[in-house]
């Protein structure tokens, strides 16, 4: 009884836009502060990503140097690239399917909103499992792609691989679920009026991300069961002196591995999509065949997994099926590339900080795009793989692309997510800082990959020409650095202004910028109606200006209650795998305890009355 | 003014690109040794081919979409209290043309890419110099199994010979790269895998294993010797006299070879006499202290499985430790001290050898060239 009455008083105060204070935070399951928690935890990580990546910078600087010992190199360049990709880059993208794919298709909620906080909870635990090698002295060191057979007992007897190896596994948990939860929103939740082929493409985008984090996170899951058991019970799945294969971990590891590639840039190419056509005052040039190319993409991307194992001898059959495929998505590619400039040509375009962003993210994709068919050739690809060219290439692809992409995003969406504007001139010093740094960081990579250069190397002798250019890209890399320390002087300014944004302040094409900035807790207090592509545009066209729209009481709205239940069910997944880990020391008790505790979360979330 | 401004941070980009290609400049691929850019084997020659062709589509390409963006940007640029421009939606002639077009480019890149792929898939058949490479944590293995030679961290091929080499792992993978002959393949350990290259400038190269492989994955380097015909026998011929301790005719054969030579290679087995007492006591010590155990001090027919790198010829390497340390006196008596200080985690000890007892092992095999 009494916790009936907390319920509705809690309901009471969520509709109301009343909560504040941790507790509310925890037990949040209200899309735009999950967003808000997804956004602001994947900040951290790339503030901590981009530190490993200075150490790095520095330690390669200057050749024999010392400054970090080779195992910490090991330690910071695996942590370095699994962070961006995992804690970083995926997770700021999933800040935008939290926040605005409800508001972008006119709904209230996801739709299964404490399924999206058992996400989150899953995501940070995850994020903190992988990270917790640090503090025991034992941070993964094998590098992103764990190959076997390094990552045996044999070759890898410390904890290290296992932090990676059950991090990874959580963090797919998280991914999983919250993948099931955009997929059926996207399709169950739209505003009347919003088909398919009028969904914003930033919504088309991320819905195709969503197929793929579905069908290519299993087969990682499975890989890293396999591998679990070859750490854990002496199983030889990857041991070749068992009769095991460490190749079938590669194919394992690849067919996640390249979809992933477009789950990280997937919804950069929405972001863009959005952000173009509202700063050219234009709609976005070949709407459908951007929806196709982006399909053709994700369905192309699980047949070109072995382009990353070209070195491995796969026979000119299997070379010649991987490049051509590889070639071939190119071309879906290019005509993405070709409508973003056609989405500009003719346009009234405004110079405000998320075009710059979008621009530069067409300016650089091009480049890693170019060098990615450059390495689609295999015996090209025999001279560049494993060499900086390819550690230039993707981060053309994953910085030039995904994070300046993301960052476009995140200026364009900041007035709507916190209610204030970034200030433009803030903005721009951060743009030119980023991308001269971003340029000297990595264009001299693809000289020195072609040089010669191998990746993953903690320092080079003298005498092989690597000094100067080295030298040149740690330079670049702290250039790169303040650009983001400019960022966070401008939204800690923006954060001590009093709200100032206006809805609606770029004259904004969808349908979040008919609402409040930030918007109230039930979104649209009247479900929108759709009645063409760029809905809030078409609005404006047959209504004229709209007024400036008010805050309502908006009593009577049912909203979820907050519930405490997902974060327990988390902390029980994560448990589990911390009782994994402690199998040698106390036994299968602390597995018994987190499936417990997994349980117990589980099923009070089932019984809890849903407000 | 606010048009100047605006035109003036597109200039600061152009000179920074500007200056980046002035350092490109005087970074020709001649100031790297390791370079791929240069080829001198057919191997090589074939991706390099292959790389032109793809990067002059390349730059054609990015030639053109930059400039069409860049041209986008200054052109429709926006002024204040500009009409709505024209909505358009698409174009489907357009879209079409560019759909092709690069279909057609990739067209051109893939028909050489394929006859490529099957070109560097053959493998030489016959009268190839058969080299087996044995990837180990962190250094390499070559034998030669037409002579029944072993060496490590340094490989001899002749110019003008093709070289079959058949690969394999003792370990985790690694990936062999040949830089300036040919390219890399990984190393397995339950399978072999391999590459050929034909050497057409004689030369001394350094390369090193390209697939992250642990801890020294960054000092697992090795060099690459390509010799005349004549140098390469003459070569083969002494390393064959490098048997193991007690085998027939071992001293024999060193000073058939030391008078083709007409060389002052100074022979282990027949040391000065004022060097006499010395020699003997590295290999004293050598036994002593157990390098006996992982490394062997001949050439010739030497078992499988060795744990150490081979050092029947130690002495004339240019590089100790897999490329980690010039071979020098000093340098090869701090490794025997100090392998972990100077490569942390190698599979050598540190054995608590003293400074006199290093300095007497360097002699000694620095005396095994």
């Amino acid at each position: 009884m009494a916790t009936r009455v907390l319920d509705q008083h809690r309901a009471h105060a969520a509709a109301h836009g009343e909560t504040s204070g941790l507790w509310s935070w925890i037990t949040t399951v209200d899309h735009k502060r999950i967003g808000i928690l997804y956004g602001s935890t994947a900040f951290f990580f790339f503030l901590l990503g981009g530190v490993e990546a200075l150490l790095l910078r520095i330690q390669l600087g200057t050749p024999d140097n010392t400054f970090l010992s080779p195992e910490r190199y090991n330690q910071l360049f695996t942590m370095h690239g699994t962070t961006m990709i995992f804690l970083a880059i995926m997770p700021l993208s999933a800040m935008f399917f939290n926040y605005m794919i409800p508001l972008l298709i006119g709904a209230r909620d996801v739709a299964f909103p404490r399924l999206n906080a058992f996400s989150y909870w899953v995501f940070l635990l995850g994020g903190l499992f992988l990270n917790a090698g640090w503090f025991f002295g034992a941070a993964p060191d094998q590098g992103w792609f764990g190959y076997a057979n390094l990552t045996s007992r044999q070759f890898s007897p410390g904890p290290n691989v296992d932090f990676w190896m059950f991090g990874l596994q959580i963090l797919g948990i998280a991914s999983l679920a919250a993948a099931v939860n955009f997929f059926v929103t996207i399709i169950n939740l739209r505003a009347p009026g919003m088909t398919l082929m009028r969904m914003p493409m930033f919504v088309w985008m991320s819905f195709i991300t969503q197929v793929l984090l579905l069908l290519a996170f299993p087969v990682i899951t499975v890989a890293l069961i396999l591998l679990m058991f070859d750490r854990f019970f002496g199983t030889h799945f990857f041991v070749p002196s068992g009769g095991g294969d460490p190749i079938l971990w590669q194919h394992l590891f690849w067919i996640f591995g390249h979809p992933e590639v477009y789950i990280l840039i997937l919804p950069a190419f929405g972001i863009i999509s959005e952000v173009l056509p509202v700063f050219s005052r234009k709609p976005l040039f070949g709407y459908a065949a951007m929806v196709f190319s982006g399909v053709f993409i994700a369905f192309l991307g699980f047949g070109v997994w072995s382009h990353h194992m070209f070195s491995t001898a796969m026979g000119p059959i299997a070379d010649t099926f991987f490049a051509l495929s590889t070639m071939l998505i190119a071309v879906p590619t290019g005509v993405k590339i070709f409508n973003w400039i056609g989405t500009m040509w003719g346009g009234s375009l405004q110079f405000r900080t998320p075009m710059y962003f979008a621009v530069a993210f067409i300016a650089m994709f091009i480049i890693g795009g170019l060098s990615g068919v450059m390495h689609s050739s295999p015996p090209a690809d025999l001279q560049q793989t494993d060499t900086y060219f390819v550690v230039a290439h993707f981060h053309y692809v994953l910085f030039g692309g995904s994070i300046f992409g993301l960052t476009a995003g995140a200026y364009y969406w900041w007035p709507k997510m916190f209610g204030r504007m970034l200030d433009e001139r803030l903005g721009k010093i951060h743009f030119w800082l980023m991308l001269i740094g971003f340029n000297v960081t990595f264009f001299p990579m693809h000289w020195l990959g072609l040089n010669g250069m191998p990746r993953r190397v903690y320092t080079y002798p003298a005498g092989l020409g690597f000094e100067l250019l080295n030298q040149l890209e740690t330079v670049g890399s702290f250039l790169l650095a303040l650009g983001f320390l400019v960022l966070l002087i401008n939204m800690f300014q923006a954060w001590r202004r009093p709200r100032n944004a206006p809805a609606d302040p770029w004259n904004g094409a969808t349908l979040e910028w008919s609402i409040p900035s930030p918007p109230q807790e039930f979104n649209f207090p009247e479900t929108p109606e759709v009645h063409g592509r760029d809905a809030l545009w078409e609005m404006k066209r047959t209504r004229g200006p709209l007024p400036e729209p008010a805050r309502v009481s908006g009593a009577g709205i049912h909203l979820p209650n907050p519930s405490y239940w997902p974060a327990v069910a988390a902390l029980g997944v994560a448990a589990v795998f911390v009782g994994v880990m402690l199998l040698g020391h106390i036994g299968p008790w602390g597995i018994v305890a987190g499936v417990a505790l997994l349980f117990f979360g589980v099923y009070r979330w089932a019984f809890e009355p849903a407000g | 003014m606010a048009l100047r401004t605006a035109a003036r941070r597109p200039l600061c980009l152009v000179t920074a690109l500007c200056l980046l290609s002035l350092v490109l400049a005087g970074c020709s691929p001649e100031h790297y040794p390791q370079t791929t850019l240069l080829p001198r084997g057919d191997f090589a020659r074939i991706a390099d081919d292959l790389l032109d062709t793809t990067v002059r589509w390349a730059l054609l390409v990015f030639v053109l979409v930059e400039g069409v963006l860049v041209y986008a940007i200054f052109r429709f640029r926006g002024k204040p209290g500009d009409p709505e421009p024209h909505q358009s939606h698409g174009n489907t002639t357009v879209e079409i043309v560019w759909t092709v077009i690069p279909a057609l480019i990739l067209a051109a890149i893939a028909v050489p890419t394929v006859r490529a792929i099957f070109q560097t898939n053959s493998f030489p058949k016959q009268g190839a110099l058969t080299i087996q490479v044995v990837g180990h944590q962190w250094w390499w293995e070559f034998r030669y199994p037409e002579y029944s030679l072993t060496t490590a961290n340094e490989i001899h091929v002749p110019v003008g010979r093709t070289v079959a080499l058949r690969m394999g792992s003792n370990d985790v993978i690694h990936s062999f790269w040949v830089p300036q002959f040919a390219a890399k393949r990984d190393v397995f350990a339950n399978r072999e895998t391999r590459l050929w290259f034909k050497a057409e400038v004689e030369g001394e190269y350094p390369g090193q294993c390209a697939e992250f492989c642990g801890i020294q994955h960054g000092r697992m380097g090795y060099r690459i010797r390509a010799q005349k015909p004549a140098e390469f026998d003459a070569w083969v011929a002494h390393m064959q006299t490098l048997k193991p301790k007690g085998a027939p005719t071992a001293s024999a054969d060193s000073g058939v070879h030391t008078a083709s030579q007409g060389a002052t290679v100074q022979q282990p087995t027949s040391p000065q006499a004022s060097q006499g007492n010395q020699y003997a006591a590295g290999e004293k010590l050598f036994t002593a202290k157990g390098c006996v155990a992982c490394h062997a001090l001949y050439a010739v027919n030497v078992p499988k499985g060795m744990i150490g790198p081979n050092l029947a010829n130690v002495g004339a390497r240019s590089y100790i430790a897999a490329g980690t340390l010039k071979n020098t006196d000093e340098n090869l008596a701090h490794w025997i001290r100090d392998p972990q200080g100077i490569k942390k985690g190698v599979l050598m000890p540190n054995l608590g050898v003293s400074e006199p007892d290093s300095k007497t092992l360097a002699a000694f095999l620095r005396a095994h060239k």
